[in-house]
């Protein structure tokens, strides 16, 4: 259960610091602080057993269906990542205190964090490889947002986009990788996954499972060739690149590789991709790194380089080099986030971090001045510091590899890239904190900052420095735990010591030292040399790639949307019938259905020549849109009648509801637009549209009677009629198919209709401020108008009408689950017999008599069926099912009380609610177009002044 | 008996909504269209009554109700129009 709280915790905490934050920053660093020491001491409770041995596991189901469930659990390497993530989420919580000035937005900074704190600490705790790709994909979202941070800086803006474009096609190239895996497995839980190494590599998916997942490792861990998204990542605040790119999430790649390690290395596909990309990507980072001025450039070319040497490492599939691998990442973690922190600390306290204007800082800040050069001594690889140690490890693992059969390959590279990053090391110290100052005129005074800023990072190099001296005592057993669970076996022998004798490891080590110092000395002239070549710019490859592929993406969707909508329904008709006809011709059999066909009474029959004229004259007058509203109509009318003749009055009184509110809708807007379409088509277009249109009748028709003339096998119709009594307490089954067996669509549906309305509203809410608001307010009345506004008779009429109205709508709501009827078709009743109010006495007049919030009632609506279909969970059953009792009335006598019925109120509500607020909102364009004042009156005429104006001249 | 009447009545009706048909498609005026909707939803309700009757069911009486109350609304609806545009003042 704790370890689910571990998880958890960052997730429900990032809400904390958003409302904190109202209490000052403190309280807001205080708050985001608590919730990750909070997870690190339920971590650091877990730690002892873990470390001798124990794993946690923790299982919830959730899709199990496709496999998916959260599945938590925690062994070494898990402890190991899981504890960076919040240790030095920890520090940087405190460090980004001081170092986040008063404009920035803290709280929106800690809940970001935090959020990517969640999602790390999911990837590494999770058991279920489904489950760590959407927390891998949540890393990727909440770095986005952090990189982007400073939304105001275009490079930031820039930066996290370019980290989400390239970890994100990673991540779904991962997706693809680990599906893969699981399907060769048969099983999403990694437990399960790391048991069954010979059958995964036995497969003849194991290449592209192997490539897939690595793409999603070397995106996500800035391995070469997709290491030049990190450098650009760095226009974040410090605190973020600290984090985020060098302890946690360029680790996650890392991490994932060591999480897979068992079952993927040990081929030789592993270790030419694996091993061949982390050399590379080491050399190369060391060498760009020395040439960087900007502080933070420089640290990220070298985490990139070192992120290679972890990665190298576990490519060499040894045990013994996994050992040094997870050493390293150790050690890794904490000095270079150190040395982020020193960095911002120099931005912080001098304006600038541009080494070319830096030099003789030490003096002026000896705290942050002892940390920088501890941590960057360690990065150098000096003794006796962490570094050092893993360094010599890295170094020993190389001098034992072949590459292509060749024994100097890795060795000397490993030697080169030791002396790049030796180079680079000590540019940082020399260049830094020694010598004189090169820039009199820095924005600031340098100083030693607060013991907030300094005291995180001091923490980490005390660490540095013990790590170094007692690497047995201090790391041992993490480092022992971890390795046996990357390994997943037996540990090899190794020793974690300052002193191994005269190895070949010693003697590249000093090589590295010596060289690397001569290289630095000469570093004025090494900038010139390389000055004039040509080197690629990522950022430029990377914006004109994406350039190219918004262009053709654009040419793509502008060739497909053309905004043509006869050419979309001519598309798509054509495909429904071509599927329809390939799907006729893919079944041999062809036999006619064998239903009796019932007679044709002459009523039928008339209906039938009603609608196919209405029709036609639809498609011969359809220009005159008015005209064309009324022939609809009437083929609406003889629709109705059709579902009452083919026994479905539901149907027939929801589309009797639904054909009245169209046509107010319709009027609505015909007043605003013109009353004629101009002629559109040619005749060759009109000839094209017009076999179209046949095919797709004549198909629909087919298959219709093809349908109509046979007993469909299968049908679930009989399971609805015998269950709807039983299960559901109605009679009418189709009400109880709405509101029981599929009320969870109803539930979605009701919501969709709610979303709509308020989208109609927000809108013409708009378009009504904006241009369209000058084009109403220009619209000329163009047709001749009668005076006779609120006519007397029609406001008499509908007052009467409306109670019985009313009345009718009570009624076909309460019958509903037991005769045609129900929610839907009340709630359009009632919205039409208000709306008659509206259309008689006119807007002014009846809103100020409706005092209902058409918003709220929406709302009302989905809640009350969100509450009914919840109630059934207090009975332990599962949502939305429904219960029923008898009861007896006098007078009423016996009827039921389901509480479905509360659902087809929630129904009901939402109903009136979305079409009074949309038919109101679409009323306002039509009175700014107007330019009348509305009535404040109920009718034209007041009958009682009438009266007494003779009497007074009497 | 009540079967020759409801015979009598279908073919009557049924009449009826034919020369509706004709006064809808000919015209010649908007109005002459919107009352010819006007009484084809009247002469639906007739026809529904008598199914109802013929079948021996009230089932199809509230599509009935359902059309003398909308058909009223429509054809309101529909003469605003004509005679203001602005269905909603």
């Amino acid at each position: 259960m704790s370890l689910t709280l571990i998880v958890l915790l960052p997730f429900i905490g990032a809400v904390l610091p958003a409302i904190m934050i109202r209490a000052g920053r403190n309280a807001c660093a205080t708050a985001t602080g608590s919730i990750t020491l909070l997870a690190l001491i339920l971590l650091m409770a877990k730690a002892p057993a873990v470390i001798s041995g124990e794993v946690f596991q923790v299982s919830y189901s959730w899709l199990p269906e496709l496999g998916l469930n959260v599945t938590f659990f925690l062994d070494g390497l898990g402890l190991l990542f899981a504890t960076l993530i919040l240790g030095i989420g920890l520090l940087i919580i405190i460090y980004a205190r001081f170092y986040l000035s008063k404009d920035d937005p803290m709280g929106r900074f800690y809940a970001f964090l935090l959020l990517f704190q969640g999602a790390m600490v999911g990837i590494v705790l999770s058991d279920n490889i489904l489950l760590l790709l959407v927390f891998w994909e949540l890393t990727s979202l909440s770095s986005f947002l952090l990189i982007g941070y400073w939304k105001h800086l275009p490079e930031g803006r820039q930066g996290a986009r370019m980290a989400l474009a390239v970890t994100g096609a990673g991540g779904l190239a991962m997706i693809a990788g680990m599906l893969i895996l699981g399907d060769i497995v048969g099983s999403y839980d990694l437990t399960v996954i790391l048991q069954n190494a010979d059958l995964i590599q036995a497969s003849p998916m194991y290449v592209p499972a192997l490539v897939l997942i690595l793409l999603g490792c070397f995106t996500k861990s800035a391995q070469f060739p997709f290491h030049f998204w990190l450098p650009h990542a760095m226009a974040a605040p410090t605190p973020v690149s600290a984090y985020l790119h060098s302890a946690t999430m360029v680790k996650a790649g890392i991490f994932l590789m060591a999480r897979m390690w068992p079952v993927l290395s040990g081929t030789p596909e592993w270790f030419y991709i694996v091993a061949t990309a982390g050399l590379v990507t080491m050399v190369l980072g060391a060498w760009i790194a020395i040439f960087k001025h900007d502080l933070k450039g420089l640290l990220a070319y070298s985490t990139v380089s070192h992120l290679g040497l972890i990665t190298m490492l576990l490519g060499f599939g040894t045990p013994i080099a996994a050992v040094a691998g997870v050493f390293h990442i150790i050690n890794h973690a904490t000095f270079k986030a150190a040395l982020f922190m020193t960095a911002g600390i120099i931005d912080h306290e001098t304006g600038t971090r541009d080494i070319r204007r830096l030099g003789g800082l030490l003096n002026l800040m000896p705290i942050a001045g002892t940390i920088g050069i501890i941590s960057a001594a360690s990065m150098a690889g000096i003794i006796p510091l962490n570094g050092f140690l893993s360094k010599e490890m890295m170094l020993e693992e190389a001098w034992h590899t072949m590459w292509l059969d060749q024994g100097w390959v890795v060795p000397l590279l490993a030697t080169v890239g030791a002396i790049f990053s030796v180079a680079y090391s000590f540019r940082f110290i020399f260049h830094v904190w020694m010598g004189k100052p090169r820039d009199e005129n820095l924005p600031h005074h340098p100083h030693d900052p607060p013991f907030g800023m300094w005291g995180p990072p001091a923490l980490l190099t005390v660490l540095v420095v013990l790590i170094g001296l007692f690497p047995a005592v201090i790391a041992g057993p993490l480092v022992a735990a971890t390795s046996s669970a990357v390994i997943g076996g037996e540990l090899p022998e190794y020793h974690l010591a300052l002193w191994h004798g005269l190895t070949p490891a010693l003697g590249m080590s000093v090589i590295a030292i010596v060289v690397g110092a001569l290289l630095l000395m000469r570093h004025g002239a090494l900038i010139s040399a390389t000055a004039n070549l040509s080197r690629p710019d990522a950022k430029a490859m990377f914006d004109c790639a994406i350039a190219k592929l918004v262009a053709l993406s654009r040419v793509i969707s502008d060739n497909l949307h053309n905004g043509s909508l006869q050419r979309y329904l001519s598309v798509m008709i054509v495909a429904s019938v071509a599927i329809g006809v390939s799907g006729f011709y893919a079944e041999p059999d062809h036999t006619a259905g064998t239903r009796e066909l019932l007679d044709v009474s002459p009523a039928a029959a008339i209906g039938w020549v009603l609608l196919v004229v209405t029709s036609i004259a639809a498609v011969v007058m359809h220009h005159n849109r008015l005209l064309s509203l009324l022939l609809v109509g009437v083929i609406g009318l003889i629709v109705s009648l059709g579902f009452i003749y083919l026994s479905a009055p539901d149907l027939a009184l929801t589309q009797i509801s639904v054909e009245v509110v169209t046509v107010i809708l319709m009027l609505l807007a015909l007043n605003i637009l013109p009353k004629e379409t101009p002629k559109e088509s040619l005749p060759g277009r009109k000839l094209r549209d017009g076999v179209v249109s046949i095919a797709a009748g004549l198909g629909i028709g087919g298959a219709i009677w093809a349908i109509m003339t046979r007993d469909l096998p299968n049908s679930i119709s009989a399971y609805h009629l015998a269950n709807s009594k039983i299960e559901g307490g109605g009679t009418n089954v189709v009400n109880v198919i709405l509101v029981d067996f599929r009320g969870f669509d109803t539930f979605g549906e009701i919501i969709v209709l709610g979303i709509a309305a308020l989208s109609i509203f927000a809108l013409i809410e708009t378009v009504t401020q904006g241009e369209a608001a000058k084009r109403l307010a220009n619209w000329v009345v163009s047709n001749r108008r009668s005076a006779d506004r609120h006519p007397m008779m029609m406001v008499v009429a509908t007052r009467v009408m409306l109670p019985l109205s009313l009345m009718v709508g009570v009624y076909i709501f309460l019958r509903g689950h037991n005769e045609p009827g129900g929610g839907f078709i009340a709630g359009l009743v009632v919205s039409v017999a208000l709306v008659m109010q509206y259309m008689a006495s006119g807007f002014g007049w009846t809103q100020n008599r409706m005092k209902v919030n058409y918003h709220g009632m929406i709302g009302l609506g989905v809640i009350a069926a969100a509450i009914t279909g919840a109630s059934a969970w207090v009975a332990g059953l599962p949502f939305l099912t429904s219960g029923f009792v008898h009861v007896h009335l006098p007078i009423v006598g016996e009827f039921e009380l389901a509480s479905a019925m509360g659902f087809d109120l929630g129904v009901f509500l939402t109903v009136v609610g979305a079409v009074m607020l949309a038919l109101a909102k679409l009323s306002q364009v039509e009175r700014m177009a107007e330019h009348i004042d509305v009535n404040l009156d109920p009718m034209d005429h007041d009958p009682s002044v009438r009266i007494a104006t003779p009497e007074k001249e009497a | 008996m009540i079967e020759y009447a409801l015979n009598f009545g279908f073919v009557c009706v049924s009449l009826a909504l034919l020369m509706n048909l004709w006064r809808l498609t000919m015209g010649p005026t908007t109005a002459d269209r919107i009352l010819a909707v006007d009484t084809m939803a009247i002469n639906a309700i007739a026809l529904l009554v008598m199914y109802g009757i013929a079948k021996g069911t009230a089932m199809y009486f509230e599509g009935a109700l359902l059309f003398a109350m909308f058909g009223f609304v429509s054809t309101v609806a529909y003469c605003k129009f004509i005679l203001r545009g602005d269905i909603i003042e």
